[in-house]
């Protein structure tokens, strides 16, 4: 060839100016991006600053406004997904979108299906999505149907599937937000091993670690704007987050004085066959309670039952030494718990519905009169005031929630429950998908609640964010509660010991 | 300010589409009949589509929580048959047989409801059913024969109007702004849309989930109760055979009013302009002496239309 070196220079992909507006919102203001042969390049920047609308501008979801894409020097034009993969790029997206009902091969193929005449050929198929899970490290049978898959093993099918296409550019847009740190220790090496083959690869994600673990270029945009491309080795975390929210973050995890109090929320024993047994656990006034554990542990699970989304087969759950009986969500609501679920898209929102209304659906009870009339005066009121608390990103309260970008939807899901104002709030992974700024504003928000003297579950599957924000951690293994540390003992790699269980032989105090 | 206003007229404009999509109608069938824009003709279309708007207000409720009611007209004939029996046989006051006849529907809905909210039947299976049973209690209840004889100021619900506006159209007027009222201003409307858009955020926000579910069955079933009495004054008799395929027109107003059948989307006010729409174009056709064959495959193209346009608006 010769001119190797400048092949690598010029870049594989470029967009030029683009531009795209929404009803309301200027998703991307002229902005910049190109990619380079063999090197991981890292999107980043606020919740709603228009990263995945670039990544859909580029996949052929969208089409911008003004500007111009060109690959290999040469413009394209991409007005379909198909188009895009045709030209070698594929996608993660930040939404999954599986079909429930159909097996992992299916989905894995679906669109290109192994056809033997005119028959689809499922032997292949399965074998092939095999070896396609396999590749990504993950051990499930390819006929298994996708409603059986926890939320990782979906993500997981989704990033075997944007494999499967061989693509030159592959996008991932927060790739991370849903897996264990196992899955992503698979999914870096499967990067690297993309980045040997020389191919282009886009990272999304509000993981700071992993940035710099992972990207060679960073690039940052802010409001719909450009601001900068960046050597990865020539930045360091800092002054990245000041590019990104043009502000200095000085303490991501707060100071607290809040006072333990007296017990709320005893469970006892709580058990559910099959998925986890014997959970016993105290919660105090003003306490910040940690549940800790990789992900599929059971956290999320035990909490299901505890709110009554589930039914627990066993156990009692007291409330302020009240027995409460079956649980159920109404009730569980009406002895002042709230809970923030993990799964936004399932049981969180209501996408088809206005920021307004899903802000305030748990509260109607409150908002509204005898008859059931909603005082639509106050409930703005509310919603907004939540609204500017959690400096939440949309053009109009009647905004449909679909149309807002991931990290906002999250933080819709926080202010629905935070207006309720209730004694015990259980947090499933309260910062997934949030940005650096408002992960700060988060945390400082969830002390202040504790300082209020609200006590609080904060589940989470981010190490440090365990360790900063809990007053004690409980690690759950395998559907069990494997140890319980304080927050003066805890340490990483303390918690790691219990939810690998590689203490098994005693190796405890 | 602007850029608000922006965004809350797209989400109009198709409502309005509509809106002008009969006014233009309207214009061009007066340019071909003589008769259609008089008095009396427009006044007769109100009469008209009062039954099917007030069916389609129940459906379109039913519809935003994801589900469906095919037993709408068999509900209709059993209410229908019930007043007419209680007006002929026993010297019940009218006021009472109005009850009754609304409370028959209700029941009957209150059944459909039951078995799709609490033991998750398909709403599709449970009203089909109920569509059958209906029909069949309808004809034990009468032995197969109508019931005629009523007297006559119950006739007048159907027939009668007041200050010009016939009695018909002012129940329907008044059941749409109830029905407006509570999807809009009251937090059971919320519910409603919300166990539509996602029953499992629902759940999770203390909805009672089940509860909704049924009652919007039992709203159906009311609203059929108030048509039959109304259908049954119009044509003086409870008729088993009264009305037959009712569901199809009320889904089709339904549908045309851009609600999704899979719920959590919809406008009740869609629904009543989509009533108004077949309605034009029956009375049209039948103005022009179209035979009433043409008339249901124009009728399948609207509705077909509609859905063309509403799968625009949700690109
Ligand atoms: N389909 C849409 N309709 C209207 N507005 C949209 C739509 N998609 C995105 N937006 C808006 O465009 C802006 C950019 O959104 P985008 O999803 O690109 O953000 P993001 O950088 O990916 O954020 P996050 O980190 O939260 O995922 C946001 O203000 C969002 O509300
Ligand atoms: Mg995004």
């Amino acid at each position: 060839m010769g001119n190797d070196d400048k092949a690598r220079e010029e870049p594989v992909f470029e967009a030029r100016n683009i531009t795209k507006r929404f009803p309301g919102v200027l998703a991307l203001s002229n902005v910049n991006f190109r990619l380079v042969k063999g090197k991981v390049h890292a999107l980043m920047g606020e919740n709603g600053a228009g990263k995945s609308t670039l990544m859909k501008i580029i996949a052929g979801i969208y089409q911008a406004d003004e500007g111009e894409l060109y690959l290999h020097g040469k413009k394209v034009s991409l007005q379909t997904p198909k188009q895009a993969l045709n030209h070698g790029i594929s996608m993660i997206h930040q939404e999954l979108s599986p079909i429930l009902d159909m097996t992992i091969a299916e989905n894995l193929f679906l669109g290109k299906e192994f056809c033997r005449g005119k028959f689809v050929d499922y032997k292949r198929m399965n074998q092939e999505a095999s070896a396609l899970l396999e590749k990504v490290g993950v051990s499930l049978h390819p006929s298994m149907r996708m409603k059986e898959l926890t939320v990782s093993q979906m993500q997981m099918v989704e990033i075997a599937k944007a494999l499967s296409y061989e693509a030159e550019i592959i996008i991932m847009d927060e790739p991370s937000a849903t897996i264990t740190e196992r899955e992503i220790s698979n999914l870096f090496r499967i990067i690297k091993s993309l980045k040997e083959e020389g191919k282009c690869i886009v990272y999304i994600t509000h993981k700071m670690d992993e940035v710099f673990r992972i990207a060679d270029e960073i690039t940052v945009f802010r409001d719909g704007e450009y601001i900068g491309t960046y050597d990865s080795d020539k930045i360091d975390e800092n002054q990245l987050v000041v590019k990104m929210v043009d502000r200095e973050l000085t303490k991501i995890y707060p100071q607290r004085s809040n006072q333990i109090g007296d017990v709320v929320l005893k469970v006892e024993n709580l058990g559910q066959s099959g998925v986890f047994e014997e959970i016993s656990f105290e919660l105090r006034k003003g306490e910040i309670l940690g549940f800790s554990g990789l992900m599929g542990s059971g956290r999320t699970e035990v909490m299901n039952a505890l709110f009554g989304i589930t039914q627990p087969t066993s156990g009692s759950i007291y409330i302020n030494g009240e027995e409460l009986g079956k649980p159920k969500p109404r009730k569980a609501i009406s002895k002042g718990i709230g809970y923030v679920t993990e799964d936004r898209k399932g049981n969180g929102l209501v996408l088809e519905m206005s920021v307004y209304d899903n802000t305030i659906l748990p509260s109607l009870d409150k908002l509204s009169n005898k008859i059931g009339a909603v005082n639509r005066k106050q409930s703005m009121k509310v919603a907004e005031e939540y609204k500017e608390k959690l400096n939440i990103k949309t053009p109009s309260m009647q905004q449909m929630v679909k149309q807002l970008s991931g990290g906002n939807q999250q933080k819709i899901v926080l202010a629905k429950w935070l207006i309720q104002n209730p004694d015990v709030l259980i947090f499933d992974e309260p910062t997934r998908g949030i940005d650096v700024g408002a992960k700060t504003e988060i945390y400082k928000l969830v002390a202040k609640l504790a300082e209020e003297g609200k006590a609080i579950i904060f589940i989470s599957s981010e190490m440090p964010e365990i360790l900063g924000m809990s007053d004690r951690i409980i690690v759950f293994y395998e559907g069990r509660k494997q140890g319980e540390l304080t927050r003066g003992e805890a340490t990483q790699e303390k918690i790691m010991m219990y939810a690998s269980d590689v203490n098994e032989g005693g190796a405890q105090e | 300010m602007k850029e608000k206003m922006k965004g809350f007229d797209r989400k109009w404009i198709q409502t309005y589409m509509l809106i002008f999509i009969v006014i233009g109608l309207g214009i061009i069938l007066s340019f071909i009949s003589r008769n259609f824009l008089t008095t009396t003709n427009l006044l007769n279309v109100l009469r008209q589509i009062s039954i099917n708007g007030i069916l389609a207000i129940g459906m379109t409720i039913v519809c935003l929580t994801g589900g469906i009611d095919l037993s709408v007209g068999s509900i209709v004939a059993f209410s229908g048959i019930i007043a007419a029996g209680f007006l002929r046989d026993k010297e019940y006051p009218i006021v009472l047989v109005l009850l009754i006849a609304i409370l028959a529907g209700g029941l009957l809905g209150l059944y459909n409801g039951y078995f799709v909210a609490y033991r998750n039947a398909a709403p599709f299976v449970v009203t089909l059913s109920m569509m059958t049973i209906a029909r069949g209690m309808t004809y034990v209840y009468s032995n197969g024969r109508p019931i005629s004889n009523l007297p006559t100021n119950f006739l007048a619900i159907g027939k009668g109007s007041i200050a010009g506006i016939p009695v018909p159209t002012i129940i329907l007027i008044l059941v749409f702004v109830l029905a407006s009222i509570m999807l809009t201003k009251l937090k059971f409307g919320r519910y409603v849309y919300a166990v539509g858009g996602n029953e499992n955020a629902a759940m999770v926000s203390g909805i009672n989930v089940k509860w909704i579910k049924m009652m919007v069955y039992v709203l159906s079933g009311i609203a059929c109760g108030i048509a039959a009495i109304i259908l049954t004054a119009r044509v003086s008799a409870g008729l088993p055979t009264a009305g037959e395929s009712y569901e199809l027109d009320a889904i089709a107003a339904t549908v045309i009013g851009g609600t999704s059948l899979s719920g959590g989307r919809g406008r009740l006010w869609g629904t009543i302009v989509g009533a108004i729409l077949l309605g034009i174009v029956n009375n049209g056709l039948d103005l022009l002496n179209v035979s009433s064959f043409y008339q249901q495959i124009v009728k399948g193209l609207i509705i077909l239309g509609a859905i063309l346009i509403d799968s625009k608006r949700n690109e």
